[in-house]
């Protein structure tokens, strides 16, 4: 069979103490198409970062053909012959497909660009995938599915060995995934050695010949894609073992009789975001979204928020139709979003813990009417106290203070507002044990206060522990919901890994 | 709760004032060893002359530039046109003072200057076209709008109250400086007794945040560039009035420069959140000091911008905490070496 070509083995980094690889494993063959999965912060883009020079790992090595490398630097990579296509297409649009096929290495001769010279080896390139294009249109008259075929050639034009390819269907249409495996197929033919990470199970399926899977910055296995069964993978991925897998749940409350759907959705969508989905949440209930990474949980959340907006379905609060075309507009009808990303998203980095927990309030009161001061610092006060924000004071810069108390603070500047329904998006994500814990409790005194619930969450077991019902999302669809007694984490897994509708 | 500063502190909040004032004061000692003449002061005829006043009175105009200023760059933004809306103010209440009454020809003027600044903040906010390239549109055509208004020609007038305005005295000093004061406090009391200082920082820090807060970012922006375009027509007056006619080429020109210097000086950043107003004044009359002094020394009008550029880059490098702790670090090493 094929021969190990790279081979990185006992990769450890730690960022301020924190590792995001420990001791992680990994062998590319040639002529194979090897799946990187794992769940967030498990370590792929880490990974990914050491193997391509980005990051030097702490401890452990690479051998590339038998021979150790250490390379420091991306081009230092690429000369090796490990080439990489990130996420993000890294190209320039308004240039020549050429140029952007060999930018950085145009062939010269005294120093002018040998253009006919240009020409010739970008067409190689790009005939390697089999393409015959017009290199010298510009990029950004093509689709994206070329862009990410020029991205790959301008990788193969490098005579890389290895080709790590981040997360490339993302944001590509089904047809166009097609086409994109028929090139990746075609290269495990020419003996390339292919690292592919992506988040969506029936592509892992569709061209994998093996499986890497990490958690936690920890290795978990290496397996034969034909002999892992998706359960399993996701088993592997989320860290359950189904045979053991205990009964968790406590006894459930049932959903009260008196049910009040507080916010309906009918067939709420947006074309290449989200399917068209059915939701609906009463007060005084928790309903969590699940799936993995990149399933639609947070694209549905911005939808009912006003920031994506939909362009088919309708949202209906208390059985009357809205239109909900901004977040100021959606925090007028009682809503909340506590955003997944904190950073880019929720703080106000510069401003202090007091300004960041009432600006949600002072924005629904209008600039001229000032909350009095009394006012925010008894605010600030209570909600410190109550969700035991772990601050000097509350006049401390906010961009100072860790992870699960920016978070804390999220939360209070919601809660200040009493919603009357809170969207949390990964409300625990990166923050420790404790405050997350808290966090949990809280929603439950939120739920008993008659409050409705959204809750994001990747973590199955935390989903399990707070939600009445749970509406299962896969690749941007809704494809089930379960509630009661069938809420539990194997439940849930099965329903994601549900090969059909 | 016994600070007793506890109660003037909102106002300077999040932006340290040490080293605009440390370079005023070294700029002020510097003049007191080089030219004794600088910190005389005399009374005539009730009203107090010397170049302490010369300053203040000189430095009015970009002072109140630089306090509209602060609030566009509180939002991570910058006017570049304030200095051609100086010249539009100027011709127009030039123009109409001798015909229509004194209040009217100010309001209408500065209202053209206000509605001037909308234009901007919409193209920004609404259009969402950098801010660098809306003002830029403004910066060149607006002069350009001046001279179709007079004709090219430079517009005289004999009319005592606007005169007054960037001529005559108020309490012993210089009227312009009640003016910077009155609009100093204006803005003061405008941003921190409501709540449009922290819709401003919010929208400058994260502006994606600042909306999902609910905060209208757009209407923020139309806002301050509104304001920054009422703080340049009244610059505009007074720039007018100082020389009895409206000079629609030269009124203003490359000010808004000035007035980005002051506010960066006075410890406001460029990209956007915190900003002191206060900070911003002392900025602008760091500036003016500078002027002055290179006036006293003798230095030729064409060569002066190097010094300046000089001084404002020595006290932005002061301000940045990677270039302290840079200098910290050469020494540190230069002490391990030795």
């Amino acid at each position: 069979m094929s021969i190990p070509v790279l081979r990185a083995q006992n990769i450890s980094k730690a960022f301020q103490g924190v590792k995001a690889l420990d001791g992680v494993e990994l062998t590319l063959r040639t002529g194979e198409i090897h799946a990187l999965m794992g769940e967030n912060g498990a370590g792929k883009s880490t990974l990914i970062k050491v193997l391509t020079g980005v990051y030097t790992p702490d401890s452990g090595g690479i051998e590339f053909d038998g021979v150790a490398i250490a390379p420091g630097s991306t081009r230092e990579a690429e000369a090796a012959g490990i080439s990489t296509v990130y996420q993000e297409v890294n190209l320039i649009p308004t240039l020549s497909i050429a140029d952007n096929i060999l930018l950085g290495r145009q062939p010269r001769r005294f120093g002018c660009l040998r253009k006919g010279e240009m020409k010739r080896r970008a067409e190689a390139a790009l005939a390697r995938l089999g393409l015959k294009l017009d290199v010298g249109q510009p990029l950004n008259s093509c689709s994206m599915a070329v862009q990410q075929m020029v991205a790959i050639a301008r990788a193969l034009d490098i005579q890389a060995k290895v080709l790590i390819l981040d997360e490339p269907t993302s944001s590509l249409d089904e047809r166009e995934v097609e086409f994109l495996f028929g090139i990746m197929r075609k290269l495990r033919k020419d003996g390339m050695a292919i690292l592919f990470v992506t988040h969506f199970l029936d592509q892992v399926y569709a061209v994998s010949d093996r499986i890497t899977v990490l958690r936690n910055g920890k290795f978990v296995g290496d397996y034969q894609a034909a002999e892992l069964p998706r359960l399993k993978l996701i088993g592997a991925m989320l860290g359950r073992n189904f045979e053991e897998m205990e009964h968790l749940r406590e006894e459930t409350a049932h959903a009260a009789p008196s049910r009040k759907v507080f916010l309906e959705t009918h067939k709420l969508g947006r074309r290449g975001i989200i399917n068209p989905i059915d939701l609906n949440i009463a007060a005084g209930e928790v309903v969590g979204l699940a799936g993995l990474l990149g399933s639609g949980r947070t694209e549905t959340a911005k939808m009912l928020f006003g920031i994506d907006l939909p362009d088919q379905g309708e949202i209906q609060i208390e059985g009357e139709k809205v239109s909900i075309k901004s977040a100021r507009q959606a925090v007028q009808h009682g809503l909340a979003f506590c955003s997944e990303d904190r950073k880019s998203e929720g703080l106000i980095p510069h401003l202090s813990v007091r300004e960041n927990l009432i600006l949600a309030m002072q924005a629904s009161r209008g600039p001229l009417r000032l909350l009095p001061r009394k006012e925010q610092d008894a605010l600030a006060a209570h909600y410190i106290r109550a969700l035991n924000i772990k601050t000097p004071n509350a006049e401390a810069q906010i961009s100072n203070l860790s992870g699960g108390n920016q978070q804390k603070v999220m939360l209070a500047r919601w809660l200040a507002m009493q919603p009357k329904l809170i969207i949390l998006d990964e409300p625990t994500r990166g923050i420790d044990v404790g405050a997350k814990a808290e966090i949990e409790k809280l929603v439950h005194s939120l739920k008993s206060q008659g409050m409705a619930v959204l809750f994001i969450s990747s973590d199955m077991e935390e989903i399990v522990r707070t939600c009445q019902r749970v509406v299962v999302l896969r690749d941007r669809k809704k494809v089930g919901e379960l509630s009661g007694e069938d809420i539990q984490v194997n439940r849930i897994m099965n329903v994601i890994a549900h090969h059909d509708e | 709760m016994n600070d007793p500063l506890a109660k003037i502190k909102p106002w300077f909040q999040g932006v340290s004032l040490f080293w605009p004032v440390l370079g005023l004061g070294l700029l002020l000692i510097f003049n007191a060893v080089f030219s004794p003449s600088f910190f005389h002061l005399e009374i005539r005829d009730g009203h107090l002359y010397g170049t302490l006043v010369d300053i203040l009175n000189q430095g009015s105009k970009v002072m109140l530039l630089a306090i509209g200023m602060t609030l566009v760059i509180a939002t991570g933004g910058v006017d570049l046109s304030v200095g051609s809306l100086m010249a539009i103010a100027g011709a127009v209440a030039a123009m109409l003072v001798m015909k229509i009454s004194f209040a009217m020809a100010v309001a209408i003027s500065l209202g053209l200057a206000t509605v001037a600044g909308t234009c901007n903040g919409l193209l920004i906010g609404y259009a969402g076209i950098q801010p660098i390239i809306a003002t830029l549109i403004l910066m060149v055509a607006g002069r350009g709008l001046a001279m179709l208004l007079t004709g090219g020609q430079i517009i005289t007038f004999e009319h005592p109250s606007f005169v007054f305005l960037g001529n005559g005295h108020f309490l012993g000093l210089p009227f312009t400086v009640t003016i910077v004061a009155i609009v100093l406090c204006f803005t003061l009391v405008a941003t921190r007794k409501t709540a449009i200082g922290l819709f401003l920082e919010s929208v400058g820090d994260n502006e994606k945040a600042a909306r999902y807060c609910g905060i209208n970012a757009a209407l923020v922006k139309v806002m301050v560039y509104a304001y920054s375009g009422l703080c340049a027509g009244i610059a505009g007056l007074i720039a007018t009035s100082n020389i009895k006619a409206a000079d629609s080429s030269r009124v203003g020109e490359f000010m808004e420069l000035d007035a980005i210097f002051a506010v960066v000086v006075g410890g406001t950043p460029l990209t956007g959140g915190r900003f002191s107003l206060v900070g911003s004044v002392i900025g602008a009359l760091l500036i003016q000091t500078l002027t002055i002094t290179m006036y006293n020394l003798g230095v030729a009008p064409a060569v002066s911008p190097v010094p300046k550029a000089i001084v404002i880059v020595a006290v932005c490098l002061m301000q940045s905490a990677r270039f302290r702790a840079q200098i910290l670090g050469w020494f540190g090493k230069r002490r391990i070496a030795a």
